[in-house]
């Protein structure tokens, strides 16, 4: 694909913003924040990815998505990067995407409580504060509860709400 | 190749780099059986959660090892193709599950240590040590989180919850001191910036140590003799107890009796 014929960037990034995450459709890979970085290099297209957590059995299918879809229009020579560093967190959840998420029903993690964050609501909490607050994506109540700290996939946890009653998914903050 | 490996013995810095992802590999596999068997729904999910950040940290570690060696053997190649005595893990990770809190009680006691080694490397000398340290960081702050939680309520429980957490603190404490034992691989990595000495992290850890059991209401067993450090056995060495060659003959029986398949 020659210089003149080539897709701009801005229009690829658009092409993946329309690529769902194999395992919460309801939400694109750059809703995820997992793509770091779309260049041409000569001749060849080169995405650079990151993985949410290193066991996510999702990322290979990523990288088939991404390169299926890129195929898809017209472009041939791709070739798919894995960046470790800086590692992903979920504070580059997009707006759009936890809005997407708490329609979705499940709750969208909290701001700013990535790493460090989640350690302080750790310290608090031993020091007998009440943990961060988690709005139930149903019925929006603050009454809620944590079942496990882990769910049906490695990037959500279990949490229950004690007015609606609902189960429901949160997003973890990593 | 960065400088750090020419400043370091490469052998010395694969055998390293093996300690660490075996590590994660066995104590990986150990939890993964627990899998459709755990007392509840949660706490299966949970634990088949922390299996996968395991194995996934495991194949990071692994693949650099591969690479640093330069003998073309890839992460899948070292997990599978490895005989028992080729295997780095400390001890403890290889100790049987037994019941649930003796599962827990292990997880913690190795999440603890875990996390003072993970930040420790994100400090390294070698970038792509210290990339991997940043990134399983803060998979294993949340796994020490929920065993140090665990531990506590379960300490703190009922009579019998607690006598089961007191008896699995005893059995499986006498494999804490390998974890901190340095020897001359230790020592190596350590000189050229790569890794802090394992003895280094002693202080942090027994601070987390002293402070949740205190929680959990459960005794601290105190000086004990240490498994792994004298004579010439322990699991860094690659002197493992029977158990590995269990884990072992399981893990890798689909590889070695049909080699290459893929998925």
């Amino acid at each position: 694909m020659s210089a003149a014929t080539r897709p701009q960037i801005d229009e690829i990034w658009r092409w993946l913003s329309q690529v769902p995450d194999p395992e919460i459709p309801v939400i694109s890979l750059t809703d995820l924040g997992i793509v770091r970085d779309v260049v041409w290099q000569d001749e060849t297209l080169v995405v650079t990815v990151t993985p949410t957590y290193s066991g996510c059995p999702a990322t290979s299918i990523i990288n088939l998505d991404i390169e299926q879809a890129l195929r898809e229009r017209g472009i041939e020579n791709i070739r798919l990067e894995r960046q470790l560093s800086p590692p992903w967190t979920s504070d580059w959840l997009t707006e759009e995407g936890r809005e997407k998420l708490r329609a979705y029903g499940i709750a969208p993690p909290i701001d700013g409580t990535a790493a460090d964050g989640r350690l302080a609501g750790r310290i608090a909490r031993l020091a007998g504060s009440s943990n961060l607050t988690i709005a139930c994506p149903r019925c929006g109540s603050t009454h809620t509860e944590k079942i496990s700290q882990f769910g049906s996939t490695p990037c959500k946890a279990s949490y229950r709400c004690t007015d609606c009653l609902e189960p429901f998914d949160y997003f973890k903050c990593i | 190749m960065g400088a750090a490996v020419a400043a370091v013995d490469r052998a010395a810095f694969v055998e390293w780099l093996e300690r660490v992802g075996d590590n994660a590999l066995v104590l990986g596999h150990r939890v993964s059986e627990w899998c459709g068997h755990s007392p509840v729904l949660e706490e299966d999910i949970a634990l088949a959660n922390q299996a996968l950040d395991l194995i996934g940290q495991c194949q990071l570690w692994l693949g650099l090892a591969g690479e640093v060696e330069g003998q073309g053997r890839s992460a899948d190649a070292l997990a599978y193709l490895r005989d028992a005595a080729a295997f780095r893990n400390v001890l403890l990770v290889e100790r049987p599950n037994g019941d649930f809190g003796q599962t827990l009680m292990r997880q913690f006691l190795f999440d603890a240590f875990h996390i003072e080694l993970l930040r420790a490397l994100k400090a390294s000398s070698d970038p792509r040590v210290a990339e991997i340290a940043a990134k399983a960081e803060k998979e294993v702050a949340y796994h020490l989180e929920r065993s140090a939680d665990l531990v506590i309520s379960l300490g703190d429980g009922t009579k019998e919850s607690r006598n089961r957490m007191q008896k699995a603190l005893n059995v499986l404490y006498p494999y804490t001191g390998e974890m901190f034992h340095d020897d001359a691989t230790d020592k190596a990595v350590a000189e050229a910036g790569i890794a802090p000495l394992p003895s280094s992290l002693r202080a942090a850890w027994d601070a987390t140590v002293r402070e949740v059991l205190e929680a959990a209401t459960l005794t601290h067993p105190g000086e004990t003799y240490q498994q792994g450090i004298n004579g010439a056995g322990g699991g860094k060495r690659g002197v493992h107890s029977e158990y590995l060659g269990y884990i072992l003959a399981e893990m890798q029986f689909l590889q070695r009796a049909y080699p290459g398949a893929v998925w």
